[in-house]
């Protein structure tokens, strides 16, 4: 029920790859040090995956930050999100993912710098069901968005604060990001056109 | 899914999909802010025309820590004692736009008439219909089992469940007591059996019901030899119906003290299984009847933790059921 397994193999026909491995791999470098610059070092700062991909992300920055940071522990969350959606009932029944803090937070992000890492921002509908799931966890002292794919489009009032790429899109276009840690695939950042309407795993 | 009606012919997938939500939902019942905003908006009637205690505000529990409306119907007190049939009591919930009917009802087959009786649109969730089915507390038991005994959760319920996706293949379970009056063992048999793991039924004849033998599991008069023989994982004792055992029928077995003795779990008898197993009891309890107050009391015994899961497991169903658009096959589901 991830996103990127409701894809149909035939729209790779048309696919044009804009970011491959090197450049996913220095855009989160970069990112990683964003934050540390943000937030004068990494003391607070808690990494929260959105799943699917987000999580991988998460993973990957929470290493970096270890590099440039040697105070940061390497940790990461996941926050999952489903249960705050706003499309419940317009979409098929949602799995419901996993939520874990990290173990050393003692279960509370309270006072805490929340990174959210997430792959693409589109409508910005995710990350407005991540601000109610976070809500219900605790209070943070700051909430940050860190996304790879920033392609436009939103519908509301929602920015990232660490963009990997800007990518111009439109509507009807497609963006797909595979990890090679959940596809199989070397990472690439891929756009395609046609695609369906009803697509779930736009954001 | 748009009903819950029966473990019997539900599909291992959604079987584990409903487990494993559950899991998801019991993580939240820990946090502080229990409440998820999931159902906001949707409304569930419980039903209730039979007397319960812990089923009926499970359902209230999980469904107003859903952000569900929550109606609470129960035969006494309502127009049913003016003599109001099941039919005009379904229409009229119609009339009230309710999204989700849990209903129990001593008339097995209840639910189902309910959910396809064109009554009602709304999702329909057996709560236990006669001595037929109680899906829910099946689930809750698979959940309990699933836990322990595959997700490594020690006895005191800590630590964290690692069983998700994973189903009960291998694992044995003797259902012991009144078997002929109970839903749950019906329901637990077949889910079980779904999941993979091996079902024996131990109760004296008299308490067998006919028909047993189409059932997918084993069927066994003796307590103790099952115990040493089989060496079961886990114990499910049932609760001894006294309140359907009066009427034409008589008494099913000589007196309680008969019955204590040969089919009541005691310290004695929990000694005998290895020392992984689990006790289980779906409530409420006869105790120094079916179970001893030593065994029901004892570290192995999951009774208490079995109500708080079944909350989560409720949650899961209600979340299954109604988030999501209508009308929706698995195979549908899956597709997606």
């Amino acid at each position: 029920m991830s996103p990127g397994s409701r894809m149909p193999a035939s729209s790779a026909a048309d696919a044009r790859t804009v970011l491959g491995e090197d450049d996913i791999a220095r855009a989160l470098t970069r990112i990683a040090h964003e934050i540390v610059e943000r937030n004068k070092g990494a003391v607070d700062v808690v990494l929260l995956g959105i799943p699917t991909r987000g999580v991988q992300l998460a993973r990957r920055l929470a290493e970096r930050l270890a590099q440039i940071e040697p105070s940061f522990d390497g940790e990461f969350g996941t926050l999952d999100v489903t249960m705050y959606r706003d499309d419940l009932r317009r979409q098929p029944t949602r799995a419901v993912g996993q939520t874990v803090l990290p173990g050393s937070l003692d279960g509370t992000i309270d006072d805490k710098v929340v990174v959210l890492v997430d792959d693409v921002l589109f409508s910005g509908r995710t990350i407005r069901a991540a601000l109610d799931a976070l809500n219900d966890l605790g209070r943070p002292r700051v909430v940050q968005l860190a996304a790879l794919v920033d392609r436009g489009h939103r519908e509301l009032p929602i920015r990232a604060d660490y963009v990997g790429k800007n990518l111009p899109t439109s509507r009807s276009e497609r963006v797909r990001v595979r990890l090679s840690d959940v596809d199989g695939v070397p990472d690439s950042v891929v756009i395609s056109d046609a695609a369906p309407a009803q697509d779930g795993g736009a954001r | 899914m748009k009903h819950l009606l029966t473990t019997q012919g539900l599909a291992k997938d959604d079987a584990i999909l409903l487990l494993d939500t559950a899991a998801q939902m019991a993580a939240t019942q820990s946090r502080e802010n229990k409440k998820l905003p999931t159902l906001r908006g949707r409304t569930v009637v419980n039903l209730f025309y039979e007397d319960s205690t812990r089923t009926r505000i499970s359902f209230e529990t999980a469904a107003k820590r859903l952000s569900a409306d929550v109606i609470n119907f129960s035969a006494k007190g309502s127009s049913v004692s003016k003599g109001e049939s099941l039919k005009d009591t379904a229409l009229t919930l119609h009339a009230m736009g309710a999204d989700a009917v849990v209903v129990r009802h001593s008339a097995s087959g209840a639910a189902h008439q309910l959910a396809h009786g064109g009554w009602l649109d709304a999702g329909v969730l057996n709560a236990g219909d006669g001595m037929h089915q109680h899906p829910t507390q099946a689930l809750l038991d698979a959940f309990t089992i699933r836990r322990h005994l595959v997700g490594g959760v020690g006895h005191d319920g800590r630590g964290t469940d690692t069983s998700a996706g994973a189903d009960l293949a291998g694992l044995r379970v003797a259902v012991v007591g009144d078997v002929l009056h109970s839903r749950v063992a019906r329901s637990n048999v077949y889910l079980l059996h779904t999941l993979g793991a091996e079902v024996t039924l131990v109760a004296p004849p008299t308490l067998v019901p006919v028909g047993v033998e189409t059932w997918p599991c084993r069927v066994s008069y003796h307590l103790d030899e099952t115990l040493e023989q089989w060496q079961p994982d886990a114990v499910m004792m049932l609760r001894v119906q006294r309140e359907r055992m009066s009427g034409g029928s008589g008494a099913f077995f000589p007196s309680p003290m008969e019955y204590s003795r040969k089919f009541g779990f005691d310290a004695r008898r929990l000694a005998v299984l290895p020392d992984h197993a689990i006790v289980l009891h779906p409530g409420p309890m006869n105790r120094g009847l079916e179970i001893s107050a030593a065994a029901a009391d004892h570290e192995r015994s999951v009774i208490v933790e079995q109500v708080a899961n079944g909350v989560a497991v409720r949650m899961a169903a209600l979340y299954l059921l109604l988030s999501g658009e209508t009308g929706q096959t698995t195979d549908e589901r899956n597709a997606q």
